[in-house]
């Protein structure tokens, strides 16, 4: 079921974006180069911006209809809004910030409460301090502490790991995840960062031109080859579903099942933050990352081994192609030289072994929802 | 030391000040607000008209009040037969006359710390739940507040100061209309005053010093003016 359906045009600069699309539970993701509209898509949403015309649903409540005037003003529209740039209050400490939407919460119990918000996103110690002795990315989880604790019906995030380096990206990313597996709200997420949304995203819109080129599952999209100049880096990504099986806790290593073939990845390092067996898990790895051998290998060091059926072979004359297989259901991508599919002979309709070391993963794991 | 008659004076023009700057303060808050976040036609006809005092020769603005507010003026006659409230050479006509000379300085700062506010940060509110009056109370008044004490402290200073507009609407009565200013001129036209007069000029450098001081310290227990301070 559709959580949350957007039909919307909206003037972002130069030019008018259109867009339309449904979304589920998890993270829609928007994807799309600068200044596409992406911000005032967003905006539209929360209300802090009038549409030229525009459609708004979600949690069972239409908030925008142009069509039928029907408009509700910002404060009354239960959004969580993660800004760029924070926008935390400056005279209030983070307790304070982070309290401020809380009023919304009184009259509903069995709502997240303030401690377990605050321990979700690793605050705790932080709670007394003002905003401007913060770092980045402690205010970035203050920012998305505040807006969780507003008990939003949908959560919008713009470009929230814009701002940090690499090292605090990685360290929120695990928050979102948390978010998005401890929740039930929809979360709108803004990037132009693929790797992030690679990551994140259940569901990808896809913009160009102030116009959605695709939407849909994220994987379907990143498997599909007619994207790839909008995904552009991205496209070398390829996003597999595994399900978890058992944890080697000598060797910190976690078994995974894909396809019927077992997978080998690096363990979280300790219990407490293994999923519980059974839950299915995305994978991401690098195209370039997935070696191929015509037989099975025992002489190597590398543990994943995966029989794939060759489907195509894409390559634009240029020394390394992209060979597309399929190991089960699911696709698997790995570029290799044009001289390797020379001397190997790879043909469509040939099975090879698609190799992937375990440490090519990516080591945090987003969990699928069902 | 101060004599009964010096005293009553200090306590007039305190009362002539305060009254100003708390009858001037919500109207300056509000033109602060149109000025510094609406556009409007008009606009710089406002900001003309709020800064008209602050340029013309007091006297004139005395003259101004004078024909609109006196007895016979059409806002005084209004306000008589509405409220029963009174200028002419009444101390209240002192309090509408520093607040008219005082209301630019009051103005400025309060428009200059209501732009410097991110309207992001009122956007956020927005988001959070919180109504127009909640942002206004919760976020903007205290980041404004700096610019409000600033505005108090200018406008409070020219209004106790205030000499020719006052003279000029409500004359020199001594306990109704006679401040500081007008009591000290008068003194100093005295041959017997220059006494007198000095210690109520010690006394205006006192209390204008002190009204300092006082800010500052009030200034200094604000987060939000220490950041505006060390940005």
């Amino acid at each position: 079921m559709a959580e949350l359906a957007v039909d919307i045009a909206v003037r972002a600069g130069e030019f008018t974006l259109e867009a339309a699309f449904e979304a589920g539970h998890g993270i829609t993701a928007i994807f799309g180069q600068s200044g596409a509209g992406k911000s005032t898509l967003l905006r539209a949403v929360a209300g802090l911006t009038r549409p030229d015309r525009a459609r708004i649903e979600y949690g069972g409540r239409v908030v925008e209809d142009t069509d039928k005037g029907v408009h509700v003003a910002a404060h009354r529209r239960k959004v969580g809004y993660v800004f760029q740039d924070d926008r935390l209050f400056p005279h209030m400490n983070v307790r304070r910030n982070i309290a401020y939407g809380a009023t919304r919460n009184a009259a509903r119990p069995g709502q997240p409460e303030f401690d377990q918000i605050v321990a979700m996103l690793g605050i705790e110690a932080l709670i007394e301090r003002m905003p401007e002795t913060l770092s980045g990315g402690e205010r970035k989880r203050v920012a998305i502490a505040r807006a969780l604790m507003s008990n939003p019906q949908i959560l919008l995030m713009d470009e929230p790991l814009a701002s940090l380096d690499h090292a605090r990206r990685a360290r929120i990313m695990p928050y979102l995840e948390r978010i998005r597996s401890e929740t039930r709200i929809p979360i709108l997420y803004v990037s132009h960062e693929i790797e992030e949304i690679a990551r994140l995203a259940d569901t990808l819109v896809l913009i160009s031109e102030g116009r959605v080129v695709a939407s849909g599952d994220a994987t379907a999209l990143f498997a599909r080859s007619d994207l790839g100049a909008y995904l552009g880096q991205g496209a070398a990504s390829v996003l597999l579903r595994a399900i978890f099986r058992h944890y080697d806790e000598e060797h910190d290593m976690m078994e995974l099942d894909l396809e019927g073939y077992t997978v080998y990845l690096l363990g979280p390092g300790n219990r407490d933050d293994l999923p519980r067996p059974g839950t299915a898990l995305r994978l991401r790895v690098d195209s370039s990352d997935v070696a191929l051998s015509l037989v099975p290998r025992s002489d190597l060091s590398v543990r994943n081994q995966l029989p794939m059926v060759i489907e195509e072979i894409i390559g634009d004359g240029r020394a390394s192609v992209e060979i597309r297989g399929i190991v089960g259901l699911q696709l698997v991508k790995a570029r290799v030289t044009r001289r390797t599919v020379e001397d190997l002979g790879l043909r469509p309709g040939n099975t090879v072994y698609a190799l992937i070391k375990t440490l090519s993963f990516e080591r945090r794991l987003v969990q699928e929802h069902d | 030391m101060l004599t009964g008659g010096e005293l009553a004076i200090i306590a007039l023009s305190l009362k002539v000040a305060t009254t100003a700057m708390a009858a001037a303060l919500p109207f300056a808050f509000l033109v602060a607000w149109a000025l510094a976040r609406w556009r409007f036609r008009g606009r710089g006809l406002l900001q003309a008209v709020t800064t008209l005092p602050l340029v013309l020769p007091p006297v004139v603005t005395g003259y101004a009040l004078l024909v609109w507010f006196g007895a016979n003026g059409p806002l005084g006659w209004l306000l008589r037969e509405t409220t029963g409230l009174e200028f002419a050479f009444r101390w209240t006509g002192a309090a509408l006359a520093a607040a008219v000379m005082g209301f630019p300085l009051l103005v400025r700062p309060i428009r200059l710390s209501l732009e410097a506010i991110d309207p992001g940060l009122e956007e956020a509110a927005k988001t959070l739940g919180a109504s127009r009056l909640r942002i206004l109370v919760t976020v903007v008044l205290p980041l404004a507040f700096p610019g409000i004490l600033a505005g108090i402290i200018l406008g409070f200073a020219k209004a106790l100061g205030e000499f020719g507009a006052t003279i000029t609407f409500v004359s020199n009565i001594p306990g109704q209309t006679q401040t500081l200013s007008l009591a000290i001129y008068s003194l100093l036209q005295s041959p017997t005053g220059d006494a007198a007069a000095l210690r109520l000029i010690a006394f205006s450098v006192f209390l204008a010093i002190g009204a300092i001081l006082a800010s500052e310290w009030v200034a200094s227990r604000l987060p939000s003016v220490k950041k505006a301070r060390n940005g």
